[in-house]
């Protein structure tokens, strides 16, 4: 059974492989020429004042939040569509043990819609 | 799974569909908020209705859950507690104009979290069941979002309490890589017949468990977070911060030693001794020199947890049911205490109010200052009231079990925790105050009161319907 | 093989997770919890959890860690250098506390690995699937899965309350 993921592996060798090989190939092989113009923050344009880092604002945050916890919802979902047909023919239960799940998140759902999370201003 | 499956959990669903409900009528263009307060306590009592006569005893959810008389008592405790708690709650989001959905909502999602540990027959749910109580909580405790205060408290509980239940989880691991199961039934089976893999990892699993239900009801040393906590939390919420995690906590860990590790405790006893004992002390000696009366109210519920964790290193009939008993008093007690200091903090902004604050309280409110007396002498142990009757029973456990040093501590630190008990008291009758205006008491917070009479000195004088109810609670599980 | 695999797994695993304590640069270690992150995955494929291994990558390693990221950049620690690349063990008894800990647990777990028994049980036809796991969870484990409905939902209405500025 494990030996069935082996191409997994293989194929995340080789990817991890190119992008390794690629970057460490440049850094052999490429030429490098420093100049004082070339070292500096910006090859054109005016030299950064202050910090450069800017705060992200907390609505990035939270939109990531919400993507997580429906993420996990899909998560969810997927094992029980794979079991669905098989479990429907002996009764509805196993839908209402779905709706129950989703009509909680709907709720959540819609409380975070009606307090603007989604509005980007 | 069936309908009666669904009965058994009739109170959750309750509690579920009144908190959705709640998030919905938050979620209006213009919110009533008037009517979810009222809501809020209606789900409640269908709750408390549907707990105490609905479904019968047993198994359920493919042994997820157990229905029995113990299960019933403290779930109705705890919708009691949860009700009292919103009621004390209202007048003070109201006074601080923080009256929204999201408090009561996340009290009742907290309050499921709660009847689920206690009913939990299996490690899964009472890790779920402490999640669903502790979230909520993290957020309450940070509610104020505008108070630095409230979301120092906020912050410091979620750390904390994330890394409490790393421990936790990681003894259910254990526990289940040693048993191969995570359900009472299978793990006492395997316990109590031998044939757990390895009886080291059975033991180190249950050690972090308890190290995770130790930090939930704040036994020291993992008490550090409680006055921090209770102290910059809204009053409101102190009041079921310090109550509601005990009594689900000690109420869980109880049965799962009486159900499950009975026959393994004889390897703990030692750490127990040492917990309960520095708990009571650290906790008594340190409300000695706290002038805040929230922060002396947090210190106290340390050395209470001490108190309480007695019981847990007897686990035998009398102790347990002396838990309850000293549960029902402490919880009902400390939460009215919580609510009259709510009410002293007269609307200033992230004001403490400090043992001053009850100077000439008793010219001002005889009443209050009354009840207040009451709350502080029950929780102190003084006859006749129902705090001297449960630690008299606790006490008395302990000691038929033979550990004679460790209840002669518990009494000297009773007599400790008189001095500090006593300040508020003679604050409140023997010193002028500058203001001598009456408080007004809001009528929302007069069940409260109610039920710490009732407990309180109802229970002191006429014992025998607590200790009836307790009793059979007990004979379900011990 | 199998063995070879599960030591290299760990021990990138345990790696990576001491540099997320020990490296005082968020993002450095925001990027090494990834790297823990799919060496557990690793450790979930060989013991032939198929579906918790892909959610550990999907989930863990997706998304979780793109909310890292975000609190990493939100919080925006200190503009310039952090003054030291490591964390200073300047609190000695903090660190001697956690040793002390570790080193106990640790001899515990061994001793406690030690009893197990060897043989490794063979697992059935199926094991790990998705299906498994499905028929589980919607029978045996309902009351769990419908209890993370809840959590999901106080978890969402929580943070949406606490980190919304104007809700």
């Amino acid at each position: 059974m494990i030996g069935d993921y082996l191409p997994i592996l293989f194929v995340f060798l080789l990817a991890a492989g190119f992008a390794l090989g690629a970057l460490g190939l440049t850094h052999v092989v490429g030429p490098r020429i420093k100049t004082r113009v070339k070292l500096s923050a910006y090859e054109s344009g005016v030299d950064p004042v202050g910090p450069t880092h800017s705060r992200l604002n907390v609505r990035y945050f939270l939109i990531g939040l919400v993507f997580i916890i429906f993420d996990l919802e899909v998560v969810f979902l997927y094992p029980w569509a794979v079991i669905f047909r098989e479990q429907a023919a002996q009764g509805p239960f196993i839908l209402y043990e779905m709706l129950f799940f989703l009509v909680v998140l709907l709720v959540g759902y819609l409380y975070i819609w009606r307090k603007g999370v989604f509005e980007w201003e | 799974m069936g309908s009666a499956d669904i009965l058994s959990t009739l109170p959750e669903l309750v509690l579920i569909a009144t908190a959705l409900l709640l998030l919905v009528m938050e979620s209006a263009a213009e919110p009533h908020r008037e009517l979810l307060a009222a809501t809020a306590l209606g789900g409640l009592a269908i709750a408390l209705v549907t707990a105490l006569g609905y479904g019968a005893d047993g198994l359920y959810y493919s042994g997820m859950l157990q229905v029995d008389p113990y299960a019933r008592f403290v779930s109705a405790l705890a919708l009691v507690l949860a009700a009292l708690a919103i009621m004390v709650a209202v007048p003070y989001l109201r006074r601080t104009l923080e009256e929204r959905g999201e408090y009561y909502s996340l009290m009742l999602f907290a309050t499921v979290g709660m009847l689920l540990m206690v009913k939990a027959q299996d490690l899964t749910m009472v890790f779920l069941g402490l999640e669903l109580l502790s979230i909520p909580l993290y957020v309450l405790a940070g509610f104020y979002r505008h108070r630095s205060s409230s979301n120092e408290a906020g912050l410091k509980y979620l750390l904390l309490g994330a890394f409490a239940a790393g421990f936790f989880l990681f003894g259910i691991a254990l526990l289940y890589g040693s048993t191969g199961t995570t359900s009472y039934s299978g793990m006492a089976q395997a316990i109590n017949s031998g044939t757990e893999l390895s009886r080291v990892l059975t033991l180190a699993g249950f050690g972090l468990l308890l190290v995770g239900f130790a930090f939930k009801v704040a036994l020291a040393p993992f008490h550090m977070y409680a006055p921090d906590v209770y102290e910059g939390a809204p009053t409101s919420m102190s009041a079921f911060l310090s109550t509601g995690p005990k009594l689900a906590g000690f109420a869980t860990l109880l049965k799962l030693i009486a159900v499950v590790f009975a026959g393994t405790m004889v390897h703990w006893w030692t750490a127990i001794w040492i917990l309960a004992a520095l708990t009571m002390t650290v906790g008594n000696l340190a409300a000695l020199r706290q002038d805040s009366l929230k922060r002396m109210l947090a210190y106290s519920s340390v050395a209470h947890a001490g108190y309480l964790a007695l019981a847990i290193l007897v686990t035998n009939y009398d102790s347990g049911f002396a838990m309850l008993f000293y549960l029902t008093v402490y919880v009902l007690t400390t939460l009215a205490a919580f609510g009259i200091v709510s009410l002293l903090e007269e609307g200033e902004e992230s004001a403490m109010p400090g043992v001053e604050a009850c100077k000439g309280l008793a010219r001002r409110n005889p009443w209050l200052a009354a009840a207040f007396t009451l709350a502080l002498l029950s929780l102190a142990g003084f006859p006749p009231t129902a705090g001297f009757l449960g630690k008299f029973f606790l006490f008395n456990a302990t000691l038929d079990a033979g550990y004679l040093w460790l209840v002669i501590l518990a009494v000297l630190n009773s007599l400790v925790s008189v001095y500090y008990y006593l300040r508020p008291v003679v604050a409140m009758y023997m010193q002028p105050g500058k203001n001598t205006s009456a408080l007004p008491i809001p009528r929302m917070l007069i069940p409260a009161l109610l039920a710490l009479a009732v407990v309180a000195l109802g229970a002191g004088f006429i014992p025998a319907p607590l200790v009836h109810a307790t009793a059979s609670a007990i004979s379900a599980i011990l | 093989m199998t063995t070879a695999l599960f030591y290299l797994f760990s021990i990138f695993l345990l790696g990576s997770a001491l540099f997320v304590v020990l490296n005082r640069h968020p993002v450095y270690s925001v990027v090494m919890l990834v790297f823990s992150f799919a060496n557990l995955a690793g450790i979930y494929f060989l013991l032939e959890a198929y579906f918790i291994g892909i959610l550990q990558v999907l989930v863990y390693a997706g998304a979780i860690m793109v909310l890292f990221l975000f609190v990493v950049m939100l919080l925006n620690v200190s503009p310039e250098r952090p003054r030291a690349r490591w964390v200073p063990l300047d609190r000695w008894w903090f660190g001697a506390v956690a040793l002390v800990f570790v080193i106990s647990l640790g001899a515990l777990l061994v001793r406690g690995v030690g009893q197990l028994p060897s043989a490794r049980s063979e697992v059935p036809d199926g094991f790990g699937g998705i299906t498994q796991i499905a028929e589980a969870l919607f029978s045996r484990y309902l009351l769990p899965f419908e209890t993370a409905a809840l959590l999901l939902t106080v978890a969402l209405v929580g943070t949406v309350f606490l980190a919304k500025r104007k809700i």
